[in-house]
């Protein structure tokens, strides 16, 4: 019998070899240029956390003076997202800043209608940058997309010299320097930094949960060697994101088969194209999570994946479809974990599969919860009050 | 129902062979292009990680090996016919040949836009009303676009949300996020700012290539903010 050195899935050990990685450390290059003068390297902010990556760079997570470059669809469609974010900063009283001085990326619309070019592209992230860099803070990034194209942009701008002409003059006309960060960082990774923190303030039991998790595409396969990875969670075989911060508060996180493919997003298919969306959505994530692993919620870390996952359900429920799974956010989860009002702040009226089932296995009163929200809108009618403040939401 | 892409040499035979090279010069010029085409082992590892080719009849490897065998026919076909089927995940940067058909796709979508091709046009219809958001107000989508008309498959929770979008979003504790017309406040130095970007990297000429009318609105309403706030610039 021929014997072959085969070793079970279950038993490889995988280890993290940065000399053998197949990309290597822009950092080295980044520096070189602020040495000679192309541009400024903003540095991460004291205290920062140390987390590994793809294939075991140590990439340094600021805790605080984090400058909040905000996402699109989470601010206008599912504000409960950046709301939790913020809540969390509050909650540990760091030091945050939530800019109106800054635009979106504008990568949706790229990579929906090509309608812009990588100049303006390089641009706008560097205008962004300057004006976190001007007020003395740090660019946390809460959108994958945002996240994953500023990770091109900065590897694009460190290797073309006529690209980093071309944006070096736009920031002259505008007053600005040619900034770039010394990491891109994403807010799950605040997240998966701050876990333990935020376990030791939970006040609501989660060990009896179950989850499902999709990782951003934009988040892991744009620049891969910059996603966070640990030995400890699916053998550093694929990202840890979300997943160790869910781990870090009791949840199950239960595997799925289809854990690489997108959510259907898809960019212009979720504006213009939503057929596509929908079945690819229901068909290829909803189902095969709920068929082979039926969690209690599914949680993810971007903008387009909980709203694709979440409002496609409402078709596929149409179709008696095996769907009815709740989604969150990681910075949903985390915020409820440790006592956050699930209306006030978590937001969850602006997501549409129905989520009380979850709440109330969470031993959370939904309906008082509900009406005190419902009282704060009530004033807000009666003019009585101009907004809920983070006062009124901490209460 | 979508129709099945169509190869055939004679599909655009109309088009010259002079004008199928040019186009595809204009993506071997870009600075990307040589890192993202490398070959193909026909492995087919794009492919099955691909969410479009299962559900359309579409193939990042086609497109991988298409370009790299520079087969300016099939290009052009892939270019009108194709490219708009790609979800630009890069789920197939799991190429081990170190391709990006996603990429690729990118990079051939931005030359179709430039060119004005019929087929990009009419991928993008019903799509200018985000155009004029991001151009206009340097957010992609806003709370006030949550309107049942618009998004009639997501359900009665969408009418819910529009009916008490003004309470709800009031009901928000950020300050920055009580806007209902953009995802957030945006400073009226950052737009300006945006609009000098926009004026510098020439991208209005893009949207001018795909929908006239559309670019004859957002340059009147960036001129006249351009000039309330100081600037003379005209964008033709």
């Amino acid at each position: 019998m021929i014997h072959l050195p085969v070793v079970k899935a279950n038993e490889r050990v995988f280890k993290i070899t940065p000399e053998e990685a197949p990309t290597h450390d822009l950092r080295d290059e980044l520096f070189q240029l602020e040495k000679e003068g192309e541009l400024e390297v903003i540095r991460v902010p004291e205290p920062y956390m140390e987390v590994k990556t793809k294939y075991g760079r140590t990439k340094k997570i600021p805790l605080e003076k984090t400058w909040h470059h905000k996402s699109c669809g989470q601010c206008g469609h599912i504000p409960g997202y950046s709301t939790s974010i913020f809540w969390l900063n509050r909650a540990f009283g760091l030091d945050y800043y939530d800019p109106t001085d800054q635009t979106s990326c504008t990568a949706w619309n790229y990579y929906a209608s090509a309608t812009s070019n990588p100049e303006a592209q390089a641009a706008v992230a560097i205008r962004n940058f300057a004006s976190a860099h001007e007020v003395g803070y740090f660019p946390l990034i809460h959108c994958g997309t945002s996240f994953g194209h500023y990770k091109e942009v900065r590897h694009a701008l460190v290797h073309q010299h006529d690209l980093r002409r071309k944006v070096r003059d736009i920031m002259k006309k505008l007053g600005k320097k040619l900034v770039i960060p010394e990491e891109i960082v994403h807010y799950s990774e605040w997240v998966l930094a701050m876990r333990d923190r935020i376990a030791e303030r939970q006040v609501i039991d989660m060990s009896h949960i179950t989850a499902t998790v999709h990782p951003a595409c934009h988040y892991h396969k744009l620049i891969e060697e910059d996603a966070v990875y640990e030995s400890e969670i699916y053998g550093a075989q694929r990202t840890a994101i979300v997943t160790a911060s869910l781990q870090a508060l009791g949840i199950n996180v239960a595997d799925y088969s289809s854990w690489f493919d997108c959510c259907g997003f898809g960019f212009r298919h979720i504006l213009v194209s939503r057929d596509f969306s929908r079945s690819f959505s229901v068909q290829r994530k909803i189902e095969v999570m709920k068929e082979e692993a039926n969690p209690d919620i599914v949680v993810t870390h971007d903008t387009g994946c909980v709203t694709t996952l979440d409002q496609s359900q409402v078709a596929g429920k149409a179709h008696n479809m095996k769907v009815g799974l709740p989604v969150m956010a990681d910075s949903q989860v985390a915020a409820l974990a440790m006592g956050a009002h699930p209306y006030k702040v978590l937001q969850l009226h602006w997501h549409n599969t129905d989520n009380k089932p979850f709440l109330r296995k969470l031993g959370i009163d939904v309906d008082k919860k509900w009406a005190e929200f419902q009282a704060e809108c009530d004033l807000i009618k009666a003019g009585k009050k101009e907004y809920l403040t983070w006062e009124d939401a901490e209460k | 129902m979508q129709q099945a892409l169509d190869l055939r040499q004679n599909k655009y035979s109309e088009v010259s062979q002079e004008e199928k090279d040019r186009l595809f010069q204009e993506c071997k010029d870009d600075e990307r292009w040589h890192h993202i085409l490398y070959g193909c082992y026909e492995c087919g590892i794009c492919v099955a990680a691909c969410p479009s080719a299962k559900f359309y009849d579409f193939s990042p490897r086609l497109i991988a090996q298409s370009v790299a065998r520079e087969d300016t026919d099939a290009i052009y076909t892939l270019m009108n016919d194709s490219v708009w089927d790609c979800s630009q995940c890069f789920s197939c940067d799991r190429c081990p040949r170190g391709n990006s058909p996603g990429q690729i796709i990118t990079v051939m979508r931005e030359v179709a836009v430039k060119n004005g091709l019929q087929t990009a046009k009419q991928a993008l219809e019903g799509y200018g009303r985000i155009i004029y958001k991001i151009m206009s107000t340097g957010s992609q989508v806003s709370p006030d676009m949550l309107q049942p008309n618009a998004f009639p498959d997501w359900g009665h929770h969408v009418n819910e949300i529009a009916d008490n979008l003004e309470v709800w979003r009031r009901a928000l504790p950020p300050e920055t996020l009580h806007t209902t017309e953009t995802g957030w406040k945006v400073s009226e130095k950052t737009i300006i700012e945006l609009y000098l970007i926009w004026h510098m990297t020439g991208v209005m000429d893009l949207i001018q290539g795909i929908d006239d009318g559309l670019h004859m609105i957002l340059v009147d309403v960036m001129e006249e903010r351009l000039e309330e706030a100081g600037y003379d610039i005209e964008f033709d």
